[in-house]
């Protein structure tokens, strides 16, 4: 069983199995279902790094722990952001918590997003949902190397322009000059003007370039498929394409077994997997 | 001024197209301008025409009394718009209309079916290029019903 542990020694919090408790900074409402919570990263907190794709198990004290994506800025080391949906018992108390309650931390934990391989790179960013969470480190971590990358397209869909994550972040980078931005939405609703369809559907018409481009992809499962259909179709190599997958994350540390896929642990090495170390398993109807 | 021939030949959807072929196309082909709210196409029209939108967005969408107009997916610049125009009994089976101004070349539909009769090789291409064309649709419309990020399937 975890126990709580009130120092950490090395950056994240030390011991994998060690609870790190964290004060709540700030919570905000992202969606109707969709929140987040930022985390005081001070004192004996005070050395968190973490690489874009990363996770975090948080615990709830008294109601259990879950995994969920690191999505702040890594170069803010003062907080730590984790965006989540209310899907279960833990999220749901998660999101009746209140500014200057504690929450439990372990991590950070797996492997993240390709960012030295990238470099020099078109970097062609497509998710879906809640996915953009765990990409959005990546997102600030690419602007803020801005000179070391070539294009960096990002695709987004959503079901609703009301379920469109980060809104104001959105915004803020269409305005950017040097990042292109598509968004898409699964079923129109109110005054919006902008695309309606599968973000699949945006991939064929996105400039970049696919004989030199990484292609970084998170949201449901069967998104992720169509989308390595279409990016193929586009000259992608499977090499370059990469994934974060969602599976039963409990120890963080592949010991239990619970994330298992195929000859891997998605806790320990992913969440984020290039397509070709997974494409066995990715089409398999029992995984 | 580009001429259509050009824009043609360098549409996505005629990659490797026969530039003789294309040739014939361009006798079919006009440009055509629709201001923002203005449609291309109302349901149970003829279906005499199709588009390469060049520039500007267009929804196709449908009416239900009660609810009004439900879009159901946008085209935009570089897309092909519709092939109602290759399937009998050749009408409309949604309204097409642009949402911000809209240029685009129409090519003669009723024009093309003829020239496709007369020339298989004409015939043949271009319903490959439809056919693949409305097999990603139809895999997209597909993926959109399956209402991915749904609690129960999204991250």
């Amino acid at each position: 069983m975890a126990k709580i542990h009130p120092n950490r020694t090395a950056s994240g919090t030390g011991d994998p199995m060690a609870i790190q408790p964290f004060t709540i900074r700030r919570i905000r409402k992202e969606t109707h279902d969709t929140f987040s919570l930022e985390l005081e990263v001070s004192g004996n907190n005070g050395n968190f790094v973490f690489t874009p794709g990363q996770f975090n198990m948080l615990y709830v004290f008294g109601v259990g722990e879950v995994p969920i994506s690191i999505s702040g800025d890594p170069a803010k080391k003062e907080i730590l952001v984790h965006t989540t949906r209310v899907v279960g018992a833990v999220t749901k108390a998660m999101r009746s918590l209140k500014v200057g309650d504690s929450i439990g931390v372990r991590g950070p934990f797996g492997k993240g997003w390709p960012v030295k391989a990238a470099t020099g790179n078109d970097v062609v960013i497509i998710t879906g949902g809640i996915g953009l969470a765990p990409l959005r480190p990546m997102i600030y971590h690419l602007l803020t190397h801005r000179e070391e990358y070539g294009r960096i397209v990002l695709l987004y869909g959503a079901r609703t322009p009301d379920e469109i994550l980060y809104g104001k972040h959105l915004e803020k980078w269409r305005s950017r000059f040097d990042l292109e931005i598509h968004l898409t939405v699964d079923r129109a609703t109110g005054s919006w003007r902008g695309n309606v369809g599968v973000v699949t559907s945006l991939i064929r018409r996105a400039p970049f370039d696919p004989s030199h481009c990484i292609s970084m992809v998170c949201g449901p499962e069967i998104m992720m498929r169509f989308t390595i259909v279409e990016l193929q179709r586009r000259g992608v190599d499977e090499s370059k394409i990469f994934l974060s997958m969602e599976r039963n994350m409990k120890c963080g540390i592949g010991l239990c077994g619970h994330c298992q896929l195929g000859p891997t642990f998605v806790c320990k090495d992913g969440p984020v997997f290039c397509y070709n170390e997974l494409k066995d398993q990715f089409i398999k109807r029992e995984m | 001024m580009e001429s259509l021939e050009r824009i043609l030949t360098e549409h996505p959807f005629l990659e490797n197209f026969d530039p003789k072929q294309i040739k014939l196309l361009v006798g079919c082909a006009s440009n055509v301008v629709f201001k923002a709210g203005e449609f291309l196409f109302r349901t149970g029209e003829d279906a005499d025409s199709f588009y390469f939108i060049r520039h500007g967005k267009v929804v196709i969408e449908t009416y239900l009394p009660q609810k009004g107009p439900i879009v159901i997916k946008s085209r935009e610049a570089g897309e092909v718009l519709g092939w109602s125009w290759l399937i009998p009994p050749y009408q409309w089976r949604f309204d097409g209309r642009a949402v911000e101004l809209t240029r685009a070349i129409a090519l003669d539909g009723k024009c093309l079916r003829e020239k496709c009769e007369q020339d298989h090789d004409l015939g043949f291409d271009i319903m490959k290029r439809f056919a693949m064309m409305i097999a990603q649709r139809l895999e997209a419309t597909r993926l959109q019903l399956f209402d991915i990020y749904g609690k129960d399937t999204s991250k």
